[in-house]
């Protein structure tokens, strides 16, 4: 077929494009969502930041059209959503709220299996999919498939949610702050579940909160806007904390920036050092993904004056944090294989 | 003649009447209970017909059940007709309230992921919200039964069947032979048959509860 719109090279890269999208509610008298442009790339996991209010989850659901939108395009893997019947379009994209919203009278299977059932799946296909599921979340589905949601804890809930959201193995997931409602300890472990679980499925991950901690740990990049749906910065955590784009973004991300950038920051981002000034004094060994708060932090307790990285570099702990504060426009990004 | 020789006695004619009257009763309560989910079902999308309705059949509750049956006569006559309409305009408010708080107490989170997930109005509907709000609108349903129960006596006054014929024919020819064993008859069945149906309401809400719901 012959396109007059044919998309560019790297197009094939874009998995959720929005194109001057908006949103005007009835009645309202100004935009919830103004004009917005933004393309996110297949397997990204991006993050919506900013205050309550500023149309975050509009933008979401605008995603899977749960909000129509007022103005504008949204592509989903190159094809317009408004053309899609809505279930359907809505059945290829995981969606994972923070109420949770597990249906109380089906048991886990049952609610893990619902989409795959609206798929029309056989039911031993299902089966399997949940056990699978189930052990993806850390869940023994010996133990939980028959139980009923009131008979889990909030964390567990939420891993259920998680996935029932990856069910028929959509390609994209939307999550509008999941670990909201989550106490701060499960929640820290519900993060780093799943940033290890993206490690393995690779989704195209929107995912929301008003938390910029929990943007900064999770996102490969964060969209943070201000109030009126302004997008303010839309960058990689490591960029944003050492180059905020304005006064709003710089007191959204809040006091010792700098500091807390060495804490996303990893080992391998650090462009080599010229070289041992001395070899006298302690080594400390590191890892090449431990990041360099981990790693400064070591050397200090252990007081110790180099350190080395597995692989070869080796640094004074002068020279590390020169690497760290100069070095971004070498390697940044979030430690990529 | 005491009570329970007259029981005794008269235990045909009181069976039978018991038998019409809970038959009276569950037919309005049927009717009604469809009527109200429709009504629920047809004014999903406007809550302004939807409050009015509920204004509407809550204030016919308060028209006094002897004049409505006599409403009832120039336009259906006496007999099972008439007052099968009118029990059924009373069950039709508690059926209806319910289903609408049932329905509006469903948590929207579950009611939003599915739709999130795909799932359609039709779907959400009868898999999702029905089952959730269906204790309520159990409740609705037993309240309903047992408020027509006692109002189906007045069936009498129209020559509807059941037993409000013994109270009735008691209370008019009162003083004469068993007249007071006649009525108390009438009105010990009722409270019987009301008892009963409640019973029954906790043993069908035992087994149609979702079982998700009380785990
Ligand atoms: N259904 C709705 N009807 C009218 N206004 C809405 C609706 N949903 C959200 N809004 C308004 O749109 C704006 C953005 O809301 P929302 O996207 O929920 O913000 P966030 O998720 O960033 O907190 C807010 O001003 C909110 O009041
Ligand atoms: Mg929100």
């Amino acid at each position: 077929m012959s396109d007059l719109h044919a998309p560019a090279r790297d197009d094939a890269d874009v998995m959720i494009r929005l194109e001057g999208v908006s949103k005007r509610f009835p009645h309202a008298g100004a935009d919830a969502v103004r004009p917005l442009d933004m393309s996110i790339r297949r397997g990204e996991f991006v993050v919506l930041v900013g205050p309550s209010g500023c149309g975050k989850t509009t933008t979401l659901r605008m995603i899977n059209r749960l909000i129509e939108p007022s103005g504008g395009r949204i592509l989903i893997d190159g094809k317009d959503a408004a053309a899609a019947d809505p279930d359907q379009l809505r059945r290829g994209i995981g969606y994972v709220i923070q109420q949770v919203g597990l249906i109380p009278h089906m048991t886990i299977a049952q609610n893990i299996g619902l989409v795959p059932g609206m798929l029309g799946w056989d039911r031993t296909r299902i089966a399997a999919r949940v056990d699978e599921l189930l052990h993806l979340v850390g869940l023994d589905p010996e133990e939980y498939r028959r139980r009923y949601p009131k008979q889990l804890s909030g964390g567990q809930q939420q891993r259920v949610g998680v996935a029932r959201a990856l069910a028929a193995d959509p390609p994209v997931m939307l999550m509008d702050e999941p670990f909201g409602a989550i106490d701060p300890i499960t929640r820290d472990r519900l993060q780093e579940e799943l940033l290890q679980l993206q490690q393995r499925i690779r989704k195209t991950i929107v995912f929301v909160t008003h938390d910029i901690d929990e943007a900064l740990r999770l996102g490969d990049r964060i969209a943070i806007f201000a109030e009126g749906s302004r997008l303010a910065q839309f960058d990689t955590p490591l960029e944003i904390l050492a180059n905020p784009a304005d006064d709003f973004v710089r007191s959204f991300i809040g006091e010792r920036a700098a500091i807390r950038r060495l804490s996303l920051l990893r080992m391998s981002d650090l462009p080599a050092a010229p070289g041992p000034e001395s070899a006298a004094g302690s080594v400390v060994p590191a890892a090449p993904e431990e990041t360099v708060a981990a790693v400064l932090d070591r050397m200090l307790a252990a007081g110790a004056e180099r350190v080395e990285v597995a692989g070869g570099t080796s640094f004074s702990v002068q020279q590390m944090l020169f690497a760290a504060t100069h070095g971004r426009q070498l390697h940044d990004g979030r430690g990529a294989q | 003649m005491n009570f329970f020789a007259y029981v005794a006695q008269h235990w045909e004619r009181i069976a039978f009447l018991l038998f019409q009257h809970v038959q009276v009763v569950l037919i309005a309560v049927l009717i009604a209970t469809a009527l109200a989910l429709a009504l629920t079902a047809a004014t999903e999308r406007t809550p302004r017909l939807r409050g009015g309705l509920l204004s509407l059949t809550g204030t016919l509750l308060t028209i006094p059940s002897f004049a409505l049956f006599g409403l009832l006569i120039p336009l259906f006559g006496l007999g099972v007709t008439p007052t099968i309409l009118a029990l059924t305009v009373y069950a039709v408010f508690p059926i209806f309230r319910n289903a609408v708080t049932g329905l509006d107490s469903v948590d929207p989170g579950v009611v939003d992921a599915a739709r999130g997930m795909g799932m359609g109005a039709t779907a959400r509907m009868l898999r999702v919200r029905l089952p959730l709000a269906w204790p309520v609108i159990l409740n609705g349903i037993r309240v309903a039964t047992i408020m027509v129960v006692a109002t189906a006596a007045i069936g009498a006054a129209v020559n509807g069947p059941g037993l409000g014929e013994l109270i009735f024919r008691g209370l008019a020819r009162m003083g004469g032979a068993n007249a007071l064993n006649e009525a108390l008859s009438g009105v010990v069945a009722i409270v019987i048959v009301a008892a009963v149906l409640d019973l029954m309401f906790i043993v069908i809400r035992t087994l149609t509860t979702p079982r998700g719901l009380h785990v």
